[in-house]
């Protein structure tokens, strides 16, 4: 998979509020070989979305693969309480561009 | 209904933002035995719940209600709508029956109603805290009594039971209106009524809760059928289809989790879910089991209103001014707390949104050497009146136009204002102050229940 980023192998990658005080972020891959190459290699770890997200590793809520779905889900608490002063996101629907350039 | 299967309508995810009638109609014709549809959400924020207003409009909510109530006259199915509103409060329950009696009255239908009410009394809930049964829910600070006396409303997520208990007490029941409610409960409650397995239940009531977003593409009316050891996914647009792979990922959605799903009194675990596709369109699901919590927990949801907003909308275009456009903003700061010494520094706010830099991603955007060819930039000021809002966002736009930064060659503006007015109130703000577990020992003991007829 050289050269290629996780854009090119997901078919999803998506955020979403998760309640008010949670962002969510879905990974859902195009093929289950894909899927387990990730998931086996350890591509994806708490670190790296440690680093992506500038966010300590203890405050990581989920993360967790999900195999029926070929998925990786990854939940993070919002800066804020959603819809209060200084929103940026409501839905948190723009929040997954940093996994879309994770080399694999 | 039959002992061994239990067929369900849900017409839309949202009930308020319309659906298409005839695929909805195409439900109708298979009998299902209840029509199920949701109505809540915290997704648009907390200025619902704080300021009071509903979701949709009145004339929305009218017209869906319409096209369903037609429906559950002619062939005598049942209707259960959760989270009456959006936000679930007493007032828009009431709001609910009123347009229930409004379509009967000139229509001529007649319908036993039962209204579950879901708005805590704020001394039960102190009571509660008192007594500590009331813990955060997720990354939430403990709860303060303060912030229960100034939540506008505090309304409860109800579990099954109270709906459960409208079905034992009443066997006459065509419509149940409910408040703030936990989303599956409307598509669940028959299957647990009849003893089907709990894991399935649920678990068809968290897909179908959304209508068919689940399906590929995404639409709005979803039929499904629950059987003792699986559920049959089927969207009603013959041009959507159920896929294996569009239902398991729609599992996932919104959710923190994706195989452990917590709910009022218990856990829907996936982590055993078999998902199989039946056909073209149709995809069956099984394995999903419900694990029952030792403590029995509702959520609480509350908002507070924490003043007033405004904002104005400006644009750079200017290669220099962008360069400099921290010091731009740092200078405006301080010059409007200056000119503002009255005012107290902690009872107003500005937020620069820099559109361009880190607008959408704020705190967590990472890529910070970027050149923007443009810049959008909104200011954000919260403030305790309209008036000071509006007048502090008005000096700090001045301010900005005409602010000084090093190497400026243009000297007559500093920003490009598309909009008049050039500042612009947008009325009250609210934050969600609560958000809690309460634990209950009689899941029906806060709900009020109320039976009428139109």
């Amino acid at each position: 998979m050289a050269n290629k980023t996780l854009k090119d192998i997901a078919k999803v990658i998506r955020s979403k509020n998760a309640g008010p005080f949670e962002v969510t972020m879905d990974i859902i891959f195009k093929t289950k070989e894909d899927y387990e190459e990730i998931k086996n290699r350890g591509i994806i770890t708490k670190e790296l979305i440690s680093k992506l997200y500038n966010i300590p590793i203890e405050k990581i809520i989920t993360f967790a693969y999900f195999d029926a779905a070929n998925a990786i889900k990854i939940t993070l608490p919002r800066p804020r309480p959603q819809g209060s002063i200084g929103e940026t996101d409501m839905h948190a629907a723009q929040q997954h561009v940093p996994l879309m350039k994770i080399p694999v | 209904m039959s002992n061994d299967e239990i067929k369900i309508l849900t017409p839309t995810a949202m009930l308020g933002y319309g659906f298409p009638l005839k695929w909805f109609k195409k439900g109708i014709d298979r009998n299902p035995d209840v029509i199920a549809v949701d109505s809540g959400s915290t997704d648009s924020g907390p200025h619902k719940l704080g300021l009071g207003v509903m979701t949709c409009s009145k004339e929305a909510y009218y017209k869906d209600i319409s096209n369903i109530l037609e429906a559950a006259h002619e062939k005598k199915i049942p209707v259960f709508i959760s989270s009456a509103g959006g936000d679930g409060t007493n007032v828009h329950v009431d709001e609910f029956i009123n347009i229930i009696k409004d379509i009967s009255k000139n229509k001529g239908y007649h319908f036993n109603i039962a209204a579950i009410y879901s708005e805590m009394e704020k001394s039960f809930l102190i009571e509660k805290l008192k007594k500590n049964k009331i813990k955060p829910c997720g990354p939430v600070e403990p709860l303060q009594e303060e912030e229960i006396k100034l939540a506008t409303s505090i309304v409860a997520q109800m579990g099954v039971e109270p709906y459960l208990k409208i079905l034992e007490e009443r066997d006459d029941i065509d419509i149940i209106i409910s408040g703030r409610t936990y989303d599956p409960v409307p598509i669940a409650v028959l299957g647990i009524k009849k003893g089907f397995n709990p894991g399935l239940c649920w678990h068809l009531g968290k897909i179908m809760e959304c209508g068919a977003l689940c399906a590929e593409p995404a639409g709005k009316a979803m039929f499904g059928i629950l059987k003792n050891d699986y559920f049959i996914l089927e969207p009603l647009n013959p041009s959507e289809r159920c896929t294996v792979a569009s239902v398991a990922a729609h599992t996932l959605y919104e959710k923190t989790h994706p195989y452990l799903l917590p709910g009022p009194g218990g856990i829907t675990d996936l982590s055993e879910t078999v998902f199989e596709q039946l056909d073209d369109r149709r995809v069956k699901v099984s394995g999903s089991k419900f694990i029952p919590s030792d403590v029995y927990t509702v959520k609480l949801e509350g908002a507070k209103k924490v003043g007033y907003r405004s904002i104005f909308i400006a644009g750079v275009r200017d290669p220099i001014a962008i360069e400099h456009i921290d010091e731009i903003i740092s200078r405006v700061e301080n010059e409007v707390k200056e000119y503002f010494s009255e005012i107290p520094k902690e009872s107003y706010q500005m937020v620069f949104h820099v559109y361009g830099k880190n607008g959408v991603m704020g705190e967590y955007e990472i890529e910070k050497n970027v050149t923007p060819l443009e810049l959008c930039i909104i200011l954000e000021v919260a403030a305790p009146t309209q008036d000071i809002a509006t007048a502090i966002c008005s000096r700090a736009r001045t301010e900005m136009l005409h602010s000084p930064y090093e190497g400026r060659i243009a000297t007559a503006g500093n920003i490009a204002l598309p909009f008049t007015p050039l500042e612009i109130p947008l009325g009250g703000v609210c934050k969600f102050n609560v958000y809690h577990l309460l634990e209950l020992e009689d899941p029906v003991e806060p709900f009020s229940i109320k039976y009428l007829e139109v």
